[in-house]
């Protein structure tokens, strides 16, 4: 089973990689999505050995909350904003893809840093779950566009989920499930900012709050 | 012995051209047509070699040496790549840094005679030329460069045999030399090999000039550059049956190849051809390919 959970990592930097090559807004939540779902059924490969009713509902929630809701609430954003389907990057499409090979390669060296102790067969864990933070914040500063910024933080939260996954033995249902909804609060309200920064600007160029004066 | 370690050499100076009737044939189909004979490029090479070579007076012993130095070149890389499980001709340890630069080679004599011409629409094609191969180059080394280091050796013969698809890295190398191997010879999504529309072209705008037989020898080392690409997927992809069934080996190598060839007019005909600028991109992301696979090998 091993390989199994190497594959599903190895999907899950993939994912990233595909995120910060493609240029599609849409076409980027969608990978958010399957990347939510990888994390819902990954959470049911790394404690297979102890199936609990609270792992489940811990995939369960994250696999619905990740998989679906967050990535329909990105595309009602877009709807209502009637945004541009581009990304708006600073950093272009194939340097963001170098520069993610980059933070895989750092991931793997502070995967050997930290002082954790895994399961065999998890080692690509660790190093997957950075990686994805790190995609996750190149995006909310390398993309103009207060989507794809929106879009980062899930990423981010994505990764910061796998570590908790693997490294905290006894996770309490509460804390977990607490943090999801926190990041579903979180895109809702982004959301609400976006459509706002929108009515009040006609785009969703976070560059241009630039010229506020305060 | 002998017979095994030249049957790959036989077997692609033999079929390697029927392989583009193979696409052309699927292509026609998926478009309804009859299409061209399967041997049509024999018939076109046939033709090619006994007309006479018309030379321009602006050109020197680049433009004729361009053709012949590379089909040459990619002769020796036919030479270095084996039927599964036997060892080719010219083996040696190291050799696929000579596979990879003997294309590098023929690459490099067909953009010289392209600029030799001095014609500013073939100076074109062999900028695109050289600026897409500098980026398909990094994802094939990388990619045989993580095999190698699974089957822990550098002779292409030895690594054919020693590998097959096991592991989720070899998924990740197969696609990369994928895209190298449509990219590399001027195939959909890369360049459109039948139009003859200048915005677009790469590979056939570098040849506009040759005639006669200088053209036969680049239609036919061509052909031999998809053999010789598609026979290293194809010996990545095959389980190796032990030296004995050197028969079954290549009967299996040739089916493959067919196959190849059928996918790559799968392709064709249900891609459109990249915008110019999206090439680099997808080049990019095959060398991230084939980084990723190489760091997640040297673990």
């Amino acid at each position: 089973m091993g390989s199994v959970l190497e594959t599903t990592m190895m999907l899950l930097i993939l994912s990233d990689m595909a995120l910060l090559g493609l240029s599609r807004l849409r076409t980027c939540i969608a990978v958010a999505s399957f990347q939510g779902m990888l994390l819902g059924v990954f959470t049911l490969l790394a404690h297979e050995q102890a199936l609990t009713p609270r792992i489940f509902l811990i995939a369960a929630v994250s696999f619905i909350l990740k998989g679906f809701v967050f990535p329909q609430l990105l595309r009602r954003s877009i709807r209502e904003a009637s945004a541009q389907n581009e990304m708006d990057p600073y950093v272009g499409y194939s340097m963001s893809v170098m520069a993610g090979m980059a933070m895989f390669g750092a991931a793997l060296w502070l995967g050997e840093q930290l002082p954790l102790t895994l399961a065999a067969g998890m080692h690509l864990v660790i190093p997957a779950a950075l990686t994805t933070v790190l995609t996750g914040l190149f995006l909310i500063i390398a993309r103009k566009n207060a989507l794809s910024q929106c879009l980062g933080f899930i990423i981010l939260e994505n990764g910061i989920y796998a570590i908790g996954i693997v490294s905290v033995v006894e996770i309490s249902v509460l804390v977990e499930i607490g943090i999801l909804l926190d990041a579903a609060v979180a895109v809702v309200v982004m959301g609400v900012a976006i459509f706002h920064i929108n009515r009040q600007f006609d785009h969703l160029d976070t560059d241009q709050l630039d010229s506020l004066k305060g | 012995m002998q017979t095994e370690a030249y049957m790959n050499l036989f077997l692609g100076l033999a079929f390697a051209p029927l392989l583009g009737g193979i696409i052309n044939r699927i292509k026609a189909a998926f478009a309804g047509r009859t299409g061209q004979p399967l041997l049509q490029q024999y018939y076109d090479m046939y033709k090619n070699i006994r007309k006479g070579a018309v030379y321009s007076r602006t050109t020197s012993w680049l433009f004729r040496a361009g053709p012949i130095v590379g089909l040459a070149s990619v002769l020796i890389a036919l030479a270095l790549v084996p039927v599964n499980g036997s060892t080719a001709p010219l083996a040696f340890t190291g050799d696929l840094i000579l596979f990879a630069y003997a294309l590098g080679l023929m690459r490099f004599f067909t953009v010289l005679a392209a600029l030799d011409t001095g014609s500013s629409f073939e100076g074109m094609g062999a900028s695109r030329e050289v600026f897409f191969s500098a980026l398909a180059e990094p994802a094939l080394l990388l990619g045989l460069a993580t095999v190698a280091r699974r089957a822990g050796t550098l002779s292409l013969s030895e690594l054919l045999a020693a590998t097959s698809v096991t592991s989720p890295e070899l998924v990740l190398v197969l696609a990369a030399l994928g895209i190298v191997f449509l990219c590399e010879n001027a195939r959909i999504p890369f360049d459109d090999p039948n139009t003859h529309l200048e915005l677009t072209m790469i590979h056939e705008v570098m040849v506009l000039d040759h005639s006669g037989p200088d053209f036969a020898f680049i239609q036919y080392g061509a052909a031999l550059k998809v053999w010789v690409l598609g026979s290293v997927i194809v010996g990545l992809i095959l389980p190796v049956a032990g030296g004995k069934f050197l028969l079954l080996n290549s009967a299996a190598l040739l089916g493959c190849m067919f196959m190849l060839a059928v996918i790559v007019g799968i392709i064709e005909s249900t891609m459109a051809r990249l915008r110019l600028l999206r090439v680099p991109q997808l080049l990019v992301a095959a060398g991230a390919l084939s980084l990723f696979a190489f760091i997640l090998s040297m673990r």
